[in-house]
């Protein structure tokens, strides 16, 4: 277990966003978190990677409590992330985007940068030919040097991955990757995400609503609704479940 | 220190930390909706207090003039908002507080060059500027109208907030402006309250000021606003019933430490400053603060 | 290509700068050269506060306060024991005051080191918390720091501020460490740290989420400001050789404000032609405050009325001109074929 998620309940004043919510995510996974609109699966998400601070319970990374460390310190661990509605740097390009997320790989300090010691140069050029080896994988080298927010949606989509890969992680949180794709773009990012997972020997813990790409991809899912958990287990199942039914279409057996 | 120097000390502290209060009511209510801090709202104070003096000054009686003044201010405060901060809700937040420095330093250059930088006597009634005996106590009368109206005019704003649909809207907007949207309330309309009612407050702070220490001049905000705003910050930005015990906490502390250590006279004016950092070191939401920006993920 | 177009003309304006400065104190008469280092201070200043503001993107108004520490520290190391003897009017001056004595260089770095240090003081309970703050306890500090001033006559001679300041820095001093500071702020901004006080500006949040320690980020931004900044009040001291505590007061916070946001907030070459249109401008504008005859009539004079402009200029170009005049471009990204 990469992940685990021990007993985690969380509450927003009077509100109660997760339940008492356990589960773990196998080294190598590529784990789907679905569920209705507001079942808490960002929350989750936010828990994970420190944004949030849980009510109860634990989580622990690679055997060790996360809980409680800041969101910068996490990533270093290695968790990475992408966010819902793309949070990509409007003011940089997408090779600097990327070259964010090697932040903490580029080994020079303040006042080598300021005096341009042998350090910095090479130290930025290892980065550079990495972040474009990235960007080559996902196919949009060609843009590394455009505006980020002059890309289509599903490239910027892709960018954030790339800029959430550079972090060196060994889990990834995605989070409705394949919003707004359309399907050939849906399909090209499915077999991105699992070249990337096979070649970095990464775990992919997924939020997503298009349930063909859920299928398509993970090996397990978890469905949530109302921060409570109703299934676990392959997708192909989930969709024939009777609570699973009942969370999205509502409860037709007492109609 | 006898007894009686003693009170008069306490209730110049209850005066000063009253006006402290009005002013930082405006600043508060201002962030708490628009995470906006209004740099200008101290400047607004110092408008008041001219609006007043120049009604005055022209003649027409002073309770009208006050009036006239807290509407004039109002409407300067409601225009800020309009010409320089609603063009820019969705720019970034730098943006509008880099205008709203720009709108500080142009009334306090606009009312130098139409005032000139001399202090101007402000005139009040005798009845707000002669003293009372209680005892062998003798106190300005003004230190006992300002906190009674303060009150009042907190009583009015709580009111205002806790029991109208006007002061509903208020505080959902503190929480979350999409959704308010949303919900059919007309948002701009909202804010314009916000500012009308801060400004107004601040107008009765900057006449209040005026008539304790007789005179006025385009500077004035500038120091009394930062102290407000540090006071606002120290009861908890974003709650109007902090501002009140943040603004009495500094005015107390101002008066009652100057007055116990004289050497420390020159230093009155830093006390506010350095209570903003102890707030930011220790506890940042303030006395009575909520963490406002939860939903930011 | 052994020279990138890039370079070349890097190295091409480095040169004819040098030149110029060489040129300028040798040929030029002392009221030009007067008004020369005057630009050049001020863009030590703007290329400063624009680390902070524009690339960090944290909205801070310190200038003043540590432009008064640097000119004040550089002032008492420069001033011989003596003759503080004798300046000193209203208390004796301290025995560190009288120890104080060093030679121009040393006295400057002393002075960007003590502003950097109270930089990173501030910058504790600041940037812990999110950095809203930061505007109103920049703007408080200035008023501190004159606070202290006055305060403390046997450290600062009080209100009477210092003079006969010894006149070290010309256009030499002024104009090499204005292309230092050029320097050592564009090799910033071309390095991670530039790009990550650059995603700190653009989304906090999601810097953090990359990995960035943002809290350390905006502090290198806020000390780095504070140094140059020290720097410049040092240069200030000696050019002016008098210093008073009302020297340094919100006002220049708020022209070095223009300054960047007419250059284009971020842009270190857009900071530099700032400096010369707003000082060049303030001169040309300066009959605003005077008196002026209109159609006959004359108005008396109104000081202030060139200020009252400024602040209309600056809200302004908040509502339509945001980016300024090189956004947040450099001049040679114009030769870079960024595609937006």
């Amino acid at each position: 277990m990469i992940l685990e998620i021990k007993n985690v309940t969380m509450k927003f004043g009077g509100v109660t966003a997760i339940d008492n919510l356990s589960f773990g995510v196998k080294s190598g996974e590529i784990f789907g978190l679905i569920g209705p609109n507001g079942a808490g699966k960002t929350t989750i998400f936010n828990i994970i990677t420190g944004n949030y601070k849980q009510t109860e319970g634990e989580v622990y990374f690679l055997h060790e409590s996360i809980s409680g460390l800041k969101p910068n310190v996490i990533v270093r661990k290695g968790i990475a992330r992408t966010f819902q509605n793309i949070r990509l740097f409007k003011s940089m390009t997408v090779l600097e985007n990327v070259l964010i997320g090697f932040h903490n790989q580029a080994n020079y300090t303040f006042f080598e940068s300021i005096l341009r010691l042998p350090r910095y140069f090479s130290n930025e050029k290892r980065l550079k030919a990495a972040a474009m080896d990235i960007l080559e994988r996902f196919g949009i080298a060609k843009f590394a040097d455009y505006n980020a927010t002059a890309l289509s949606y599903g490239n910027q989509r892709k960018v954030e991955i790339a800029r959430a890969l550079a972090t060196e992680p060994k889990l990834l949180l995605l989070d409705e990757p394949a919003a707004g794709m359309n399907p050939i773009e849906t399909e090209d990012l499915s077999n991105i995400i699992r070249n990337i997972k096979n070649e970095y020997g990464l775990t992919v813990l997924l939020i997503e609503h298009d349930m063909k790409f859920v299928n398509n991809m993970c090996d397990k899912v978890l469905v949530l609704d109302y921060g409570e958990e109703i299934f676990e287990g392959k997708p192909a199942d989930a969709i024939l479940d009777k609570n699973v039914i009942a969370a999205y279409l509502g409860d037709f057996t007492n109609a | 220190m006898d007894f009686s120097t003693f009170m008069q000390q306490m209730v110049n502290g209850v005066s000063l930390g009253s006006m402290y209060a009005l002013i930082a009511i405006g600043y508060t209510m201002v962030y708490g909706v628009l995470r906006l801090i209004n740099f200008a709202h101290g400047d607004i104070m110092m408008v008041g207090a001219f609006i007043a003096y120049v009604a005055h000054t022209a003649g027409i009686p002073f309770e009208l003039s006050v009036i006239i003044a807290i509407i004039g201010a109002s409407i300067v405060g409601i225009l800020t908002d309009k010409i320089a901060y609603k063009p820019l809700r969705n720019a970034p937040k730098i943006s509008l507080l880099i205008t709203a420095i720009g709108i500080s330093f142009f009334l306090e250059n606009l009312f130098n060059v139409m005032f000139g930088g001399v202090p101007r006597a402000f005139s009040a009634p005798d009845y707000l500027t002669g003293t009372v005996h209680i005892g062998s106590v003798v106190m300005p009368v003004m230190v006992f109208v300002v906190p009674l109206v303060t009150v009042i005019l907190l009583a009015i704003i709580l009111w205002i907030l806790y029991r109208t649909k006007y002061g509903m809207a208020i505080r959902a907007l503190a929480f979350d402006i999409p959704t308010v949207k949303l919900m059919g309330i007309n948002a701009d309309f909202i804010i314009m309250i916000v500012f009308a009612l801060g400004s107004a407050l601040a107008a009765v702070g900057g006449v209040f000021y005026a008539v304790s220490y007789p005179s006025i001049d385009p500077l004035m905000g500038i120091i009394v606003g930062l102290k407000a705003f540090a006071a606002a910050v120290l009861g908890g930005i974003g709650s109007v019933a902090g501002a009140v015990v943040g603004g009495f906490i500094l005015g107390f502390t101002e008066i009652v430490v100057v007055a116990f250590m004289p050497d420390l006279g020159g230093y009155k004016d830093a006390f506010a400053f350095i209570f903003l950092i102890l707030v930011l070191l220790f506890k940042p939401t303030g006395i009575m603060g909520q963490d406002l920006d939860r939903s930011r993920f | 290509m052994l020279i990138e177009k890039k370079h070349f003309l890097q190295i091409f304006f480095l040169i004819a700068t040098i030149w110029f400065i060489w040129y300028a104190q040798n040929h030029l008469d002392p009221y030009t050269v007067s008004i020369l280092n005057n630009i050049a201070i001020f863009a030590i200043l703007a290329l400063s506060y624009n680390l902070i503001n524009g690339i960090a993107g944290q909205f801070s108004l310190e200038p003043n306060g540590f432009v008064a520490i640097g000119a004040y520290v550089t002032a008492l190391f420069l001033i011989p024991g003596s003759d503080k003897l004798d300046m000193f009017a209203l208390e004796d001056p301290a025995p560190i005051v009288m120890a104080m004595h060093t030679s121009f260089l040393p006295a400057l770095i002393m002075s960007g080191i003590v502003a950097t240090a109270i930089a990173f003081i501030l910058s504790v309970p600041v940037f812990r918390v999110r950095g809203d703050y930061l505007a109103i306890v920049t703007l408080g500090f200035g008023f501190i720091i004159r606070i202290y001033a006055i305060n403390n006559p046997k450290y600062t001679n009080g209100a009477m501020g210092l003079n006969d300041i010894p006149s070290v820095a010309n256009l030499y001093w002024c104009g090499f460490i204005a292309v230092i500071t050029f320097i050592v702020m564009i090799n910033i901004i071309y390095s991670k740290f530039g790009r990550a006080m650059k995603a700190v500006r653009d989304d906090e949040d999601a810097a953090t989420a990359m990995g960035v320690n943002t809290f350390w980020m905006k502090t290198y931004a806020f000390m780095t400001s504070a140094f140059f900044e020290g720097i410049g009040g040092g240069l200030m001291a000696s050019l002016l050789t008098t210093i008073s505590p009302d020297q340094f007061t919100f006002l220049l916070t708020f022209q070095l404000l223009i300054i960047i946001v007419l250059g284009g907030l971020g842009s270190m070459s857009g900071a530099i032609l700032g400096t010369i249109l707003v000082m060049g401008g303030s001169e040309w504008l300066r009959f605003l405050d005077q008196n002026m005859n209109i159609f006959g009539y004359n108005t008396g004079a109104h000081p202030g009325l060139r200020m009252v402009v400024f602040s209309i200029l600056l809200i302004v170009m908040m509502l339509f001109a945001r980016r300024g005049l090189f956004g947040n471009k450099e001049l040679t990204d114009i030769f870079k074929r960024t595609k937006k």
